[in-house]
């Protein structure tokens, strides 16, 4: 009998994380490929109820650990939990999402298993029984095929939005094993949540992206991003220069030094496209730019390359994009 | 308060980046070092809250001898004193191995607070902050944008998907920081203290000098290997709109991004 494949999932108010399907559909067809079945952690204050439903995503059988004092994501509580997991069904890879938490969970997860985590990986192939998992490093510049040495135990972070979500087939139910959680006594807790109820979409995990840089002139201007977005249902990003001149919230800058983005389509308005902004969006599945300089090196990575004045284009554009809205609705 | 930051040395993000003609590293030859950002913002962090508090800065490192340039950069920033952990052992070590000689030099140094970016821009590993603060059985606090302290507990302030959570932490804690250069502000060296910084102490330790050896830090000690590497595909030049106007190039934009890519 095979190990097992286990899947960390991620619950958040009442919901389990649409990156926990991500990964437990990749966690599926690696099961597949090894021969192994798929089993998952899931973790969180009231997650009982919907623990079940991940046999949908080919779950055979779901570890739950449902306490209040596991309602937000601390480290210090929820790695020993999630260790003492692991060490119970002794898997013969952990697979979970690099979300920010999850980025975090995945690496003091490693250390206190002496286990080896993969961080944002893009990729995992299983090839004559051994995985390998492919990541973007220097923020996509290059990517690295990382292997494990034998007798390791791999841990998997999936980069949010890459790995394909398998259709869900209704009805299937997982087995579901309640385990008394021993949680320890934490130096470390939630004070506050502040959750964004504007609808605004996250960065990292929005199909649609619209960023301004310099070229945006001054952050009156990016009601025009905003209005734009709201008709595509995009998120709003922005360049170094435009968050470094205090036009924009840090949380918007995407780049090196920001955040790495994939989304379907990436507008680029007024962004002459430096080699750490192009790092940070590059493994977009389009992208689109809007710039007066025909000379700017954001048109070499461009599909669609519009030389305007952004200021006259991106009205007109959004015009465009209500007008085809409408035939379509 | 005794402020300990964990700082790795990194190419400057305007680098370009060569794959050696094997794939299995990446060209080193002609980049410049810089101190990784997310690092530099923590050793803002750390000044700051030594202004505040009194006591010392120590900054922890590890890598080949080009790394005191970085540490002294620290220093002129106003850090005490440097540590640099320079052991060929460690050199293709994974992330746990890193985590665990830095763990080993920060236990000599009775810090409350140990700070370190969440990530390096090279290698994205985003691990050792998390991983030392196990070793050490510390609590942490990961993706800070804000960090202030009493002097007994750490509170910090990250932004999550679609939010943002205010954290705390009795001391001693690890924090490992976001944000952006917007948002820490690292102070520039000035005259005076790049004069300071050449005197100030640096102390170069083995792995030994820390109670370690190779087979906990060491390529054959990895349990994970970066075996080689590989440019992203190239982007298929793409085309420039044509129209006589903006009204005219936006209808072909919107018809190309529903037709043809079909993302809108």
């Amino acid at each position: 009998m095979s190990k097992c494949v286990c899947v960390v999932t991620e619950f958040r108010g009442g919901n389990f994380r649409r990156v926990s399907y991500e990964v437990a559909s990749e966690g599926k067809r690696i099961a597949d490929a090894l021969g192994a079945s798929l089993c998952a952690v899931a973790i969180g204050s009231g997650v009982s109820g919907s623990a079940a439903d991940l046999g949908r995503y080919g779950v055979k059988k779901v570890y739950v650990a449902d306490d209040p004092a596991l309602e937000s994501y601390v480290a210090e509580t929820y790695v020993p939990v999630v260790a003492d997991i692991v060490k119970q069904c002794d898997p013969a890879v952990v697979i979970l999402s690099a979300s920010v938490d999850g980025k975090d969970l995945g690496a003091r997860l490693a250390a206190r298993l002496d286990a080896a985590l993969a961080m944002d990986c893009t990729q995992v192939v299983c090839d004559g029984g051994r995985l390998k998992a492919r990541r973007p490093v220097f923020a996509g510049k290059c990517f690295a095929w990382c292997e494990w040495a034998e007798g390791a135990l791999p841990i998997i972070s999936c980069r949010p939005n890459v790995m394909d979500c398998m259709l869900p087939s209704e009805g299937d139910q997982a087995e579901v094993e309640k385990v008394e959680a021993v949680i320890p006594a934490a130096k470390s807790r939630v004070l506050g949540l502040d959750l964004d109820t504007s609808g605004k979409v996250e960065l990292t995990e929005a199909e649609i992206i619209i960023s301004g840089g310099r070229g945006m002139k001054g952050p009156e201007n990016y009601a025009m991003l905003e209005e734009l977005a709201q008709v595509l249902g995009a998120a709003v990003g922005a360049s170094r220069a435009a968050v470094d001149a205090g036009w924009r919230p840090h949380s918007d800058q995407v780049g090196q030094t920001g955040k790495v983005v994939n989304p379907n389509l990436y507008i680029a308005a007024g962004i002459s496209g430096a080699i750490q902004h192009l790092a940070g969006m590059g493994s977009s599945k389009f992208i689109a730019a809007v710039n007066k300089d025909s000379e700017a090196p954001i048109f070499t990575k461009a599909d669609y390359g519009v030389v305007e004045d952004l200021f006259n284009f991106l009205p007109l554009f959004t015009e465009e994009v209500r007008k085809l809205k409408a035939t379509c609705s | 308060m005794n402020v300990v930051v964990l700082l790795k040395q990194t190419p400057d993000t305007e680098s370009v980046i060569r794959i050696a003609g094997d794939g299995q590293s990446i060209l080193t030859n002609d980049l410049k070092w810089i101190i990784n950002p997310y690092d530099e913002f923590a050793v803002e962090a750390a000044l700051r809250l030594k202004e505040k508090h009194g006591g010392t800065v120590t900054i922890v490192s590890w890598g080949p001898q080009r790394v005191v340039e970085s540490i002294r950069t620290a220093l002129a920033m106003g850090a005490d004193t440097g540590v640099l952990i320079d052991d060929p052992a460690l050199e293709g070590s994974d992330s746990l191995g890193v985590a665990k000689a830095l763990a080993a030099g920060v236990k000599e140094l009775n810090a409350d607070v140990v700070v370190c970016g969440s990530r390096a821009v090279d290698y994205d590993l985003a691990q050792r902050g998390p991983m030392v603060a196990e070793l050490l059985g510390w609590p942490h606090l990961a993706l800070a944008v804000s960090l202030e302290s009493d002097g007994t507990k750490v509170t910090a302030e990250r932004p999550i998907e679609g939010g943002k959570v205010t954290l705390e932490a009795d001391l001693p804690a690890l924090i490992t920081l976001g944000g952006s250069h917007a948002v820490w502000n690292p102070r520039y060296a000035s005259l005076p203290g790049i004069m300071k910084a050449k005197k100030k102490p640096l102390a170069v330790k083995k792995l030994a000098d820390l109670g370690l050896d190779d087979t906990q830090c060491s390529a054959q000690a990895a349990k994970i290997k970066m075996v080689s590497f590989e440019m992203p595909p190239q982007r298929a030049a793409g085309r420039i709109i044509e129209g006589e106007d903006g009204a005219a190039k936006a209808r072909e934009l919107v018809r190309a991004l529903h037709e043809e890519a079909k993302v809108i």
